[in-house]
């Protein structure tokens, strides 16, 4: 998709400004019914979760002391990357959001937690909480938008190196909590002139010292404590973390990458109001269908619109709210991005793949090979067939 | 030992896993049990609280903050230990009257059920005997003021005999510890006198002299509101006997709140005036407060900081979030505005 104010189809052409006021009054009211029933019910379910996590992961580490059999590898691993990947999701991405700061504990406090991640807590807060979740979508600003080593908008202007990105892409997937922290310390940006910036010396360190620690956790202390078990158990290790990191980068994938989801130019954010953002929020952002069990693994994410309309609220709430954030994009004729997983994950590759070739390739050798479609309705049709069928519906 | 199981379980600590098997054996936090809830009269009741391994106990006449998570939020309050600090089980007790409209008070007094686990400090407060324990005591209490008076009773029996309590409460029946301070009076090792202020009024310091003839050799002790508590002071001041006084105050569990207020930042010790539609973020800025900030609209949760005391306003919401001495409630300073004056950690 290209930027939303140079689409000739902007979705949004239609608000008036007193439609966004009244979006941004009905967005607010749904906030604040959660704010006035937030409680006990919420705190038992983060506090059930964490328990239930660290037993998991307790009971996992057990059993692969005795990894040397293939049950207890298969048992153990299993467990190992549930628990991992609750605890990044789940817990740790929400906690550092101060979802749960309300509580006052100061053990499960956005300004005290620490993840199981590559990435130290406050560098990423800091790029995710404070420059992602203030400029989504924005091009040149939000810099989870192709992470800085890919082109994933028309607008960003196709240069040969972006012909290797499905590769970079698939790299970036089985190195992903690396490739997040490489990213907080905005390495690309950062990498020339490295050598006379303290400040990036100093997280770099500190990058540095969050991964030995983890690495000497999972490689060296825990397969050590397996005895002779100790080479299977650092292959479970390994297996949960990348396990994890293709789940946790498919997630993300799909919540800014899939066809559908709109992106906006940098002027257009000048002088904007809390209501515009809610809009951009809207419409920059999409949402996964599927069951309980993969809202938690995906840390309620696949509630995407909701959590970046309101990425303070208990993730546990954003089921509950979704169909009436949902009813707010009918009533206004605005296209609520959905998909399942394995659709939404392969909508996202496509459009890496697809960028990943100057403008239009594709549509050009289509013409070349005869297929007779007009070069309009195609390119209309490849970027957007959500809102062709809410027009026709 | 300890720094292999810090690289077992990091990024978490050791005692994160020792909480979820025993939140008692935590070195790092300080908790504890309630094991009874003892009521004491219709609007107060005693809790047993076992205390976690690194209590470190108390003197009697101390108090202890206790958190207890209300409806998923954690409270700090404040009160007095009314148990001997040799009982012999090792546990505590603190005993807690409810406030109207009190929301902890009243949590503690009928709601809070055995087994809870609860938030504690280290015992602290200089209201106890010290050196002066040698000399006769008078000790002047109303309502729950009678709560530290009731730990050094029970932590000092010995030293206390020949003591005077006058004690204030509506009725008979709202005097808490009743039984056993009569009991204690009636074995004549102290002098009790109640004055039931429904029928008596309140007591009036003038007539201390009559009440207590040897009122100039005593030690003073008082706690109660803090009406009582002035009376008293500027009373002793006019007859010379001022420098016997030693007063508890309970701190006040209301605070003001309005539109706006000074905002003390007690780090850089700068005070600012803040209104109520200025962000404390901007505020502090604007006084030259080195202050942390993000998203600047409550999004990113990178301004938080701690308020120490006073009252503050969620620029969004309204809700108004309030702290007394010793709290450290986590605030957001860009959608937070001065409701009164306030503290902030920064």
């Amino acid at each position: 998709m290209t930027a939303i104010q140079k689409d000739p189809d902007n979705p949004i052409a239609h608000l008036s400004r007193e439609d966004i006021e009244q979006i941004g009054r009905e967005l607010d009211a749904i906030r604040q019914e959660v704010l006035d029933t937030r409680g006990e019910e919420d705190a038992a379910y983060i506090r059930g979760l964490i328990d239930t996590q660290r037993k998991l992961e307790l009971g996992s580490r057990g059993v692969l002391l005795f990894s040397l059999f293939p049950p207890a590898w298969l048992v153990g691993t299993a467990g190992l990357t549930v628990a991992k990947i609750l605890e990044n999701m789940e817990i740790g991405h929400n906690v550092m959001h101060g979802q749960w700061d309300w509580m006052r504990d100061p053990k499960i406090h956005s300004t005290t937690w620490e993840w199981d991640n590559a990435s130290p807590a406050d560098l990423w807060k800091h790029s995710h909480n404070e420059i992602h979740h203030t400029y989504t979508n924005v091009i040149g600003k939000d810099h989870d938008l192709g992470y800085g080593i890919m082109r994933v908008d028309e607008d960003q202007r196709w240069v040969p190196f972006y012909l290797g990105q499905p590769a970079w892409n698939l790299i970036n997937a089985f190195l992903f909590e690396y490739s997040i922290a490489a990213y907080d310390l905005q390495l690309k940006k950062n990498w020339k002139g490295r050598k006379e910036n303290p400040e990036f010396q100093a997280k770099a360190k500190q990058v540095m010292k969050k991964i030995r620690t983890q690495m000497t956790k999972d490689y060296v202390v825990h397969p050590a404590l397996s005895g002779p078990s100790a080479p299977t158990t650092l292959a479970a290790n390994l297996t949960a973390n990348l396990v994890r990191n293709l789940w946790t980068h498919s997630v993300i994938m799909c919540g800014h990458f899939p066809e559908g989801v709109a992106t906006f130019e940098k002027k257009s954010i000048d002088g904007e109001t809390h209501d515009d953002w809610y809009v951009r929020q809207m419409l920059g952002a999409a949402n996964i269908k599927g069951s309980p069990a993969m809202h938690v693994m995906t840390g309620n994410l696949s509630f995407q619109i909701e959590h970046h309309l309101f990425p303070d609220l208990p993730s546990n709430r954003y089921q509950e709210i979704s169909p009436k954030v949902r009813d707010i994009f009918e009533r206004y004729d605005l296209p609520y991005a959905e998909g399942s997983l394995p659709g939404q994950v392969a909508s996202a590759w496509k459009k890496v793949i697809r960028l990943s070739l100057p403008d239009d390739t594709l549509g050009k050798a289509k013409s070349l090979l005869g297929f007779g479609r007009k070069k309009k309705e195609a390119d209309i049709h490849e970027i957007r067939p959500e809102r062709l069928e809410a027009r026709a519906a | 030992m300890g720094a292999l199981a810090e690289r077992v379980a990091t990024p978490l600590l050791p005692s994160d896993y020792v909480d979820l098997l025993s939140p008692l054996a935590s070195s790092a936090e300080l908790r504890g049990k309630v094991v009874g809830v003892l009521p004491e009269t219709v609007d107060s009741a005693t809790l047993i609280i076992k205390p976690g391994r690194t209590w470190k106990g108390h003197r009697p006449g101390q108090y202890i903050r206790v958190g207890v998570d209300i409806n998923g939020v954690r409270r700090w309050r404040a009160y007095s230990l009314t148990s001997s600090p040799e009982r012999p089980d090792g546990n505590l007790t603190i005993t807690v009257k409810t406030i109207e409209e009190g929301l902890v008070s009243n949590h503690l007094v009928h709601r809070i059920r055995t087994g809870t686990v609860i938030q504690l400090d280290q015992a602290t407060g200089d209201f106890t005997l010290g050196e002066q324990r040698r000399r006769k005591q008078l000790f002047v209490t109303a309502g729950s003021g009678i709560t530290p008076v009731m730990g050094m009773l029970r932590g000092h029996s010995e030293d206390l005999e020949g003591s005077v309590l006058i004690h204030s409460a509506p009725t008979g029946r709202d005097v808490i510890f009743g039984r056993e301070l009569r009991g204690i009076a009636d074995e004549g090792r102290i002098e009790l006198i109640e004055i039931h202020t429904d029928r008596a009024g309140m007591l009036n310091p003038a007539n201390l002299a009559a009440m207590v003839p040897d009122l100039a050799e005593r030690e003073i002790r008082a706690c109660g509101p803090t009406g009582m508590l002035d009376s008293i002071e500027a009373h002793l001041e006019t007859i010379g006997l001022a420098h016997r006084l030693r007063t508890e105050r309970f701190r006040p569990a209301v605070v003001v709140t309005g539109e706006g207020g000074t905002i003390h930042f007690t780090v850089s010790d700068v005070n600012a005036q803040g209104d109520g539609a200025t962000p404390i973020l901007d505020v502090g800025e604007e006084a030259g407060v080195l202050m942390p900030s993000g998203c600047r609209m409550g999004i990113c949760f990178g301004c938080v900081s701690r308020l120490r005391e006073g009252a503050v306003r969620d620029l969004r919401t309204g809700e108004v979030t309030t702290a007394t001495t010793g709290d450290e409630i986590q605030i957001q300073t860009c959608v937070s505005a001065a409701a009164g004056t306030c503290q902030i950690e920064l």
